[in-house]
């Protein structure tokens, strides 16, 4: 028998040595690095949808003050024969008395203590309220000299002090609002004539003047992105196609196919900001396309998702297996039939796809059309036709965003944040709808 | 405007060609049938093709001069009159383009005016200078800056006598060539005639057209900013522009435009951008690719490309709004401020937009680098794990240096993202150009400075509006230039495995 060794191993697989516990002390912080790097994108992601929703939510709600109105016919109709052109003559300054008095009538009715002004209290109404007014009017002539319930829009200060966004520490430099006006404010809310409601106008609406925040909508602008919209899927899809089938089964491996490959590859690197002068140089002051026209917006965008609809277009044909053009060809197709009698129809829900989701992407750009001119105006008339949506001055979704950014008061930037849901719901349908058709007719071969 | 589209007439000369078609189709179908003797068998080709063929012949050649000569109309009428404008009529401090946009506007306006039955056709033709023709045409909406000179009305009248010929002899040439093409069709369709080939080979040629549009597009780019860019060379030294060192536009001439400063603010964003979004985006790759079990995979992925998602006036409004004076909170405040310091003044700072692009450019950089570690083969890592190395060291010492072509690839891509990217820089980096190493301090990129350039009026004379081109040109061939090398790179150091 040899002997046993007596000393004690200097190493045990049970206890590791000073390099394998630094080793394994490594591996364990460049894991939580990893899961760290994920943590912050994703928090990251949730910040920007909190504050997304939290900040956008309040656009969809308004605060609107009750009153009754009495439609005089002596101040509205001075002829009394109802003749729509005669009212029609009586401007919003005609009308801005009869709130007035009706404000006042509130305000004795309701007890409320109040030495203010009637014209300081008239200044808690928008702007846009007499013409509102006016427009139900002119709408319902029967009306003239009864008194109606009417809801009027009040001044973005009052609605910002409904939301918070107004303090009374913050007035102190307002020339648009002080305390006094403030107590009339609360004085009504507990009355319940003044009171924050659903803002369907926010959704349908019009842009609005620099003045008046409380009455600005995404309406018309959605309009115009839609006008883009379709302009783009009628020429990107199939001229998009058209391409991809050329390149993915017709064209010979030679030089210039080389060279159209690259070019896409390369134009869909190429940024945005760069499509818009081209647009600019092109379309407005070569052709004399109008500028602002959602046409033009549309063709510019159509260029700069082509080549989104090539690349996943031409995945799609690839993954249709050549056995089933083989089988075409065999039964005595020509080739041009092969495709499209038989592989088109295969690849087209990948197509639609692709082209959903490169609508999507262009539905959300915004550079080119800061360069086409559609941002710097008020997109205040929704177009009437076609033809008038094509060519007519009009903003889009994402350029009316950028517009109510750059204006000062802090009531179009909660604006801004309200359009940005309206985009992102846009945006999550489609994609949602790109998703679904892509799970339904996904096929394995 | 109404000169490049004219609309009514236009409009039924299309769709008269659009009827000879629908004829074409339908004569030529059953005269290849009869010729067979109704017996679709002994045809060479299948009926319907007979009727592709002539229906091509009649619209194409028609569809494709009308289009021409939309676009070239005018271009040869605006050459026709400017030789009538004397240089007598362009006043001081104005250009021959200016007169000729009044020429337009008065013709546009009488045309108007007949149309809407204001004036008569006759009457319109009989105007002088001496009648009040600017509250003739302000009555029917066209407002005009300045009275109506002679001559200027003279061009007009002319203008509008030229577009009336052309569209005649449009209108008859354009159906004229519809005729011929349905006759030449119909004479060809017998029963031995190759429709098919013929059809097909039309169809090839637009597959090749449509194909062609990339190209064309790209020469679309080049040349629209290149010839802007001589333009604007022709009027400023490219000494300043290259050299200068500041960025001064002033529409009443004499401006700095160097775009130096706008470069340094450029980089100096892409910079920060890419100090959060690799480290980030590359670890999270990592962690994804090699540790995460398919379930987070299946999670974190799409919520992290969610990112990608967001149009980037979001990120500009989250940067202009949220991160900016969360800034200014923490740098900005003095006493009152989170850190107590008082470093920076305003809400834009290259920080804002740095770290908000950074955000942004998390998911480009994650996914890309996740399909490029995905592509390294199983074999390396268990060769690795063979001789004893712990994952992260494999990870760290083979899979790693296995994707590095591929991952710079990635971050080269994620950097021309980050130089040509607009909103953000917009909204969030301000509009004082200077070049300064401080990141709290606002600074400007050639993107902000194209927008603030060509928005609003824009005066394709000055170089304060060109120098917009000479700067996207430039943008042009940055980007370009690092997708080139990205693409060079991958290519040229990538690992084959079998």
């Amino acid at each position: 028998m040899t002997d046993m060794p007596n000393a004690t191993p200097k190493n045990s697989l049970l206890r590791q040595d000073a390099r394998t516990v630094k080793r394994n002390r490594a591996e364990t912080r460049f894991k939580a690095y990893g899961i760290a790097a994920i943590s912050v994108g994703l928090l990251m992601l949730v910040i920007l949808l909190v504050t997304i929703i939290g900040r956008g939510t309040g656009a969809f709600q308004q605060t609107f003050l009750t009153l009754d109105v009495q439609l005089l016919e002596a101040k509205l109709d001075k002829k009394g024969n109802r003749d729509l052109q005669d009212i029609k003559k009586v401007s919003t300054f005609g009308y801005a008395p009869l709130m007035a008095a009706a404000l006042e009538k509130k305000v004795a009715e309701s007890a409320v203590e109040s030495d203010l002004k009637p014209k300081e209290m008239a200044a808690l109404l928008s702007k846009d309220a007499a013409a509102q007014l006016r427009d139900f009017v002119l709408e319902n002539t029967d009306l003239i000299g009864t008194s109606v319930q009417f809801r009027f829009l009040t001044n973005s200060r009052v609605d910002g002090y409904m939301k918070g966004r107004v303090t009374r520490e913050s007035i102190a430099n307002d020339k648009n609002i002080n305390a006094a006006q403030l107590d009339l404010v609360d004085a009504l809310v507990k009355d319940g004539a003044l009171e924050k409601r659903f803002n369907l106008a926010f959704i349908t609406g019009a842009d609005a003047s620099d003045a008046r925040p409380e009455a600005a909508g995404m309406g018309v602008s959605m309009i115009g992105s839609l006008f883009m919209m379709l302009v783009v899927l009628a020429l990107a899809l199939p001229i998009g196609v058209a391409a991809s089938i050329y390149l993915e089964e017709f064209a010979p491996k030679n030089l210039i196919t080389d060279i159209i490959e690259v070019n896409i590859s390369n134009l869909a690197a190429v940024p945005s900001i760069v499509f818009g002068i081209l647009g600019l140089a092109v379309f407005i002051n070569y052709m004399h396309l109008p500028n602002s026209a959602p046409l033009v917006g549309g063709l510019v965008l159509t260029l700069m998702t082509l080549p989104t609809i090539i690349i996943s277009t031409r995945a799609s044909l690839k993954s249709v297996p050549p056995s089933i053009r083989d089988a075409a060809l065999g039964v005595g197709a020509s080739k041009m039939q092969s495709v499209f009698h038989h592989v088109l129809p295969l690849a087209a829900p990948g197509i639609l796809t692709g082209t959903i989701i490169g609508l999507a992407q262009a539905l959300g750009e915004t550079a080119p059309l800061l360069l086409i001119g559609m941002v710097g105006f008020i997109a205040s008339n929704p177009p009437d036709g076609i033809a008038s949506g094509l060519m007519d001055p009009n903003s889009a979704m994402p350029a009316q965003i950028y517009e109510w950014a750059k204006r000062a008061d802090p009531a179009f930037y909660e604006r801004a944040w309200g359009g940005i849901i309206i985009l992102l719901v846009f945006l999550v349908t489609m994609n949602a709808i790109a998703v679904m058709l892509r799970r339904r007719f996904e096929r394995r071969w | 405007m109404s000169n490049f589209l004219n609309v009514a007439p236009t409009t039924l000369l299309v769709l008269a060609v659009l009827i000879l078609t629908g004829i074409a189709y339908v004569s030529a179908r059953s005269r290849a049938m009869s010729s067979a003797g109704g017996d679709a068998r002994k045809l060479h080709s299948l009926p319907g093709y007979y009727g592709y063929n002539a229906a091509m012949l009649t619209a194409i050649p028609a569809l494709f001069v009308l289009v021409i000569w939309m676009l070239l109309q005018p271009v040869l009428i605006q050459n026709a009159v400017i030789e009538m404008i004397p240089s007598s009529a362009v006043s001081e401090g104005s250009s021959v383009n200016l007169v000729m946009s009044d020429v337009r506007r008065v013709a546009d306006g009488l045309n108007g005016a007949v149309k809407s039955g204001a004036l008569t056709a006759d009457a319109a033709k009989a105007l002088t200078a001496a009648d009040d023709v600017r509250s003739v045409l302000a009555g029917t909406g066209v407002a005009l800056g300045s009275d109506v000179t002679a001559e200027v009305l003279a061009a007009a009248q002319r203008y509008r006598g030229m577009q009336s010929t052309g569209q005649v002899l449009m209108t008859a040439v354009v159906s004229l060539i519809a005729i011929a093409g349905l006759l030449i069709a119909l004479r060809a369709t017998t029963k031995t005639f190759r429709a098919r080939n013929m059809v097909e080979r039309f169809v090839l040629s637009l597959l090749i057209v449509a194909a062609s549009l990339a190209i064309l597009t790209t020469v679309g780019i080049v040349f629209s900013m290149l010839f802007e860019t001589i333009n604007f060379f022709k009027l400023h030294p490219w000494q300043d522009f290259f050299l200068g060192s500041k960025w001064a536009p002033n529409f009443r001439g004499d401006s700095d435009l160097s775009i130096l400063p706008l470069l340094w603010g450029t980089l100096y964003i892409s910079i920060i951008a890419l100090l959060v979004a690799v480290p980030i985006g590359l670890f999270a790759a990592i962690y994804l690719s090699e540790y995460a079990n398919s379930k987070v995979r299946a999670v974190a992925k799409p919520l992290l490309e969610i990112l990608a998602g967001i149009p980037t006036i979001v990120y500009g409004l989250f940067a202009l709004l949220t991160v900016g004076p969360f800034l200014v909170n923490l740098f900005g405040r003095g006493e009152d401020g989170i850190l107590g310091v008082d470093w920076m003044s305003g809400a834009t700072s290259v920080l804002t937009a740095g770290l908000v692009m950074g955000i942004m450019l998390i998911p480009f950089v994650s996914s890309l680098s996740d399909d490029i570690i995905n592509a390294v083969p199983q074999s390396l890592r268990d060769g690795s794990f063979g001789l004893g190395a712990t994952h992260s060291e494999t990870i760290r010492q083979v899979v790693l240096p296995a994707a590095l072509p591929g991952i710079v690839g990635a971050i080269l891509l994620a950097a021309s993202r980050a130089i040509g990217e607009t909103m953000i820089v917009v909204l969030g980096a301000g509009a004082i150009a200077r070049i300064s190493p401080n990141p709290l301090e606002a600074m400007t990129t050639i993107t902000t400075r194209i927008v603030s350039q060509l928005t609003g009026d824009t005066d394709f004379a000055s170089p304060e509006t060109l120098v917009a081109f000479a700067l996207g040109l430039t943008l042009f061939v940055l980007t370009l230039g690092l997708n080139v090398l990205a693409l060079y790179i991958v290519r040229k150091y990538r690992e084959q495995y079998e």
